[in-house]
């Protein structure tokens, strides 16, 4: 089933179904507001989650002023700053991460990739995107609603999200929260089969599964398990809506609030942990693998190299993805559920180290007697790495349940999934923006631009990050307004945390600077032509730049070897594209 | 080049920060060094993990950097390579996994010889119960909660009628006697953190949870919610004192029953006034 090496082929399997060119949009309204074409969509996906992205960076600026600054600014009270937490954690993790990865590099990358025309469900793909724009302006409304968005934490944890000591909470917040999510997992599901069915049925001639770019591979696989994820948080979100609702009492004991005894009784406020992290978990992988698989692809088109173990890099995303559904009590060591359960979620979610060291292994294998081009998108690659491993490593503290005892609810685990599922991806996200630029416009990113946002984005991220775990280790725990000067304090915090601020301030304001970039390189970027980066994967090779709707001209490309074959032996070029027919031991004779 | 640079500049700003910067956790006062022990192991492995993977990173950029008529070697797998990799790996993550396990069977286990206190949470305050002089905890739930009764204590249970009520956020323990802490609330989620003792668990309402430990030195330690449970999360705080036996008898002795809770609470004057 495996045919990794470049290897004579040219019995090809014949077409199973019928090339169909999509129909064209004839009206303008068609082509550019209600399209259907996956590549349009995927820019309104992005630029969608960027511009709600925005605001959750702005949030995070709020929220970083009073950590770093506590009393100087008056208009952040307690309940403001747990509103800014909130929704800071909630846009990125869904509305941003979850978004861009899927609904955006999916919607653009997967057709392209894998010599299809189009997603195999236009029109819903298009009603996935409309949704998810109506997702993302309810909880924009909430920010407008008496009471204000929730401050329930992105946790969302019952019963104090729907009590009224909670901002939000007892107001219209937490129902406009909940909607919301319910909104973008009908949205997602719709594109997330799409993907899916995608990748399984309309590969062209010759793609088969382990011909794909482990790009395809880390999106299909985050997909897949979006799919069976996100239900247990819809009908998380539905049964707490009920419960503050309709007077129901899924998550909600008997409870004495002010004094007052509520009408609730019953209910179990672990049972909403468990289903919430039940997606919580695989969440965090449904936004790791498609970085892992879009990291895989710019180290091994930059540094001019086959990814090192293309086979075991496969197995490694499956294998990642299925135990990712086995480990996601890890997040609730000390929320009281069965004791006994932390050996278990232990040993799982330390066996999930295994395959994802192997990812490292075999991206700094691929440098390896490589050719490194030190672009744009290798800097983002070595980005990642650093911080991946970084933040992977301290996932090793917190998965061991009895560590995780006196860092859980500290700094530390903000420290944590900020490294790792926040601070690597974005970096996996930015990387792949300057190398896939060139074929979305044509043109190429200011150069001097990216540099500059490269390394303050870079070094800044990782000096709000890396102190970060220090300021847990030390015991603040999160979600604190203000710690104040408690005695266990070994040394004031106060110093590192205007220091953490001071670097966050200025990561935040560089971002203008590549969004500004973005906007600039579209009319004054140099001109890209086709495969500037002399890449072997279908997307560089097709007969427009940026590709029309219908992504090839009258014939589909015909894939004759896998995706990485650079600097073959013998080849004329230092790459041989995944279309080219040519044939290594017969002296490079076209077929 | 410079990233390489940059990269072995990372390694070494790391480990000197965590080396040298005066951020460390708080001295330990409680049975579990182990789990400080353990921690530490930790460090050590993923700290040397981190090092060898960036540096050597550093090195293949440097190493392999781009130069004209320099060429990759096409290399697209090496199966022994790749399972040695997996097998020193997975010892790596037993290292650490196995203390891990041990540790954590001793932290599940209470001590018979344990005393009991409940550890009480509200929005925004602690509240503590102790044994009566027969020495077992009455029951207890929210649906008893009321004006006298602040702690939801069974009226109708014999045990609970000599139990020890303490209000205010500060309670006393005895020094080198294992306590095991039953942690209830009767509102939303809390958990009782006090660093020094490094063990904390959530507060669920609706069920009982525990942990338990041995503390280990005399001294008054901040206890903190660790669990978000609204606005004023950050200013639960409490404090626990460690004294020694005698001490703590004494104070055992100022404490109000549940009976007389109930007795002086009929006058809402006094109570508020406490308050």
């Amino acid at each position: 089933m495996t045919d990794i090496l470049p290897e004579h082929d040219s019995n090809l399997p014949p077409r199973e179904v019928a090339d169909v060119m999509p129909p064209h949009a004839h009206s303008w309204i068609g082509k550019y507001v209600f399209s259907q074409d996956a590549k349009y969509i995927a820019i309104q996906y992005s630029g969608t989650a960027a511009a709600i992205g925005l605001v959750a960076l702005v949030l995070s600026w709020l929220m970083r002023l009073q950590l770093g600054f506590p009393g100087l600014f008056d208009f952040i009270t307690p309940e403001a700053y747990y509103q800014f937490v909130t929704m800071h954690g909630m846009i990125m993790v869904i509305y941003l991460l979850t978004a861009i990865f899927l609904g955006g590099f999916g919607n653009y990358l997967i057709p392209l990739m894998v010599g299809a025309r189009d997603m195999v469900f236009p029109f819903v793909n298009m009603l996935s995107y409309w949704i998810y724009l109506l997702a993302v302006l309810v909880l924009v409304a909430s920010f407008f609603v008496p009471g204000g968005p929730t401050g329930a934490g992105w946790t969302l944890s019952p019963p104090q999200a729907v009590l009224s000591g909670t901002p939000g909470g007892a107001q219209s917040g937490i129902i406009l929260m909940l909607v919301s999510l319910i909104l973008f997992i009908i949205g997602f599901t719709m594109g997330g089969l799409n993907y899916a069915v995608t990748v399984l049925q309309a590969r062209t001639r010759g793609m088969t599964m382990m011909r794909l770019p482990l790009t395809v591979w880390g999106i299909f696989t985050a997909t897949v398990m979006a799919l069976l994820a996100f239900p247990a948080l819809f009908v998380a979100c539905v049964m707490m809506l009920f419960d503050r609702l309709l007077g129901t009492s899924f998550f909600m004991p008997t409870l004495v609030e002010l004094g007052e005894k509520l009408s609730y009784g019953g209910g179990s406020p672990i049972a909403f942990q468990h289903l919430f992290w039940f997606f919580g978990h695989p969440e965090v992988y449904i936004v790791a693998l498609p970085a892992f698989g879009i990291v895989s692809d710019l180290i091994a088109v930059h540094a001019r190299k086959n990814v090192f173990g293309y086979r075991m890099m496969v197995w490694a995303i499956v294998i990642i993805g299925a135990l990712s559904f086995i480990v996601w009590a890890h997040h609730m060591y000390v929320s009281g559920m069965h004791p006994w359960f932390g050996f278990f979620f232990a040993t799982t979610t330390l066996i999930i180290a295994i395959p994802t060291a192997i990812k490292v292994y075999n991206w700094i294998l691929t440098l390896w007697k490589g050719d490194i081009h030190l672009t744009l998108p290798m800097l983002f690659a070595l980005g990642f790495i650093v911080t991946f491993v970084n933040g992977g490593l301290t996932g090793l503290f917190l998965g061991n349940v009895v560590v995780d005892v006196p860092l859980s609810d500290t700094m530390f685990v903000v420290a944590h999934f900020h490294m790792v599922m926040g601070v690597a991806p974005i970096m996996v996200i930015f990387g792949a923006i300057y190398h896939w630029y060139p074929k979305i416009t044509g043109r190429m990113l200011n150069e001097a631009m990216g540099q500059i946002h490269f390394w303050v984005t870079f070094i800044g991220a990782y000096a709000v990050f890396f102190p970060m775990h220090y300021v847990g280790l030390v015991g603040v725990p999160r979600r604190y307004f203000e710690i104040g000067e408690p005695a266990f304090l070994t040394a004031p915090v106060d110093g590192l945390n205007a220091f953490i601020s001071s670097a966050a301030l200025i990561v935040g304001a560089v971002q203008v600077l590549f969004l500004f970039n973005i906007f600039w390189s579209l009319r004054h970027g140099l001109a890209a032509g086709g495969n500037p980066w002399r890449a072997t994967s279908l997307e560089w090779q097709t007969p427009e730049t940026p590709p029309r709707h219908g992504n090839w001209g009258d014939d589909l490309p015909n894939v004759y070897r896998w995706a990485y074959d650079y600097s073959v032996p013998g080849a004329p070029k230092d790459y041989v594209a995944q279309n080219d027919p040519w044939v290594p031991d017969s002296g490079g004779r076209r077929l | 080049m410079l990233i390489a640079v940059v990269l072995v500049l990372i390694v070494a700003g790391s480990v000197a920060f965590h080396l040298y910067s005066p951020w460390w956790w708080t001295p330990i006062a409680s049975n579990w060094d182990y789990i400080d022990n353990t921690l530490v192991i930790t460090f050590w492995i993923t700290g040397a993990v981190f090092a060898a993977v960036v540096l050597f990173t550093a090195y293949c950029v440097w190493k392999f950097r781009h130069r004209p008529g320099h060429k990759a070697e096409f290399d697209p797998e090496n199966k022994r390579l790749e399972w040695w990799l997996t097998a020193v790996t997975a010892v790596g993550v037993a290292a650490m996994l196995v203390p891990g396990l041990f540790v954590w069977k001793q932290f599940v286990t209470v001590p018979a010889n344990a005393s009991e206190l409940e550890v009480f949470g509200q929005q925004w305050n602690w509240a503590y119960r102790l044994p009566g002089a027969d020495g077992v905890l009455g029951t207890a739930d929210a649906e008893w909660v009321s004006g006298e009764n602040p702690l939801g204590v069974n009226p109708h249970d014999r045990f609970g009628k000599d139990d020890l009520i303490i209000e205010g956020g500060e309670v006393y323990l005895p020094v080198d006697q294992p306590v095991k802490l039953l942690l209830r609330s009767i509102d939303v989620l809390h958990n009782f953190y006090v660093p020094e003792f490094r063990a904390k668990m959530d507060m669920v309402p609706g069920m009982v949870t525990y942990i338990w430990f041995t503390p280990t030195r005399t001294g008054n330690f901040e206890a903190l919610c660790a669990e978000y449970c609204g606005t004023a999360h950050p200013f639960m705080r409490g404090f626990v004192t460690v004294v020694e036996a005698a001490e703590y008898q004494e104070w055992l002795q100022e404490q109000l029953t549940f009976e007389d809770y109930a007795r002086t609470a009929s006058e809402p004057a006094t109570r508020l006034a406490e308050r």
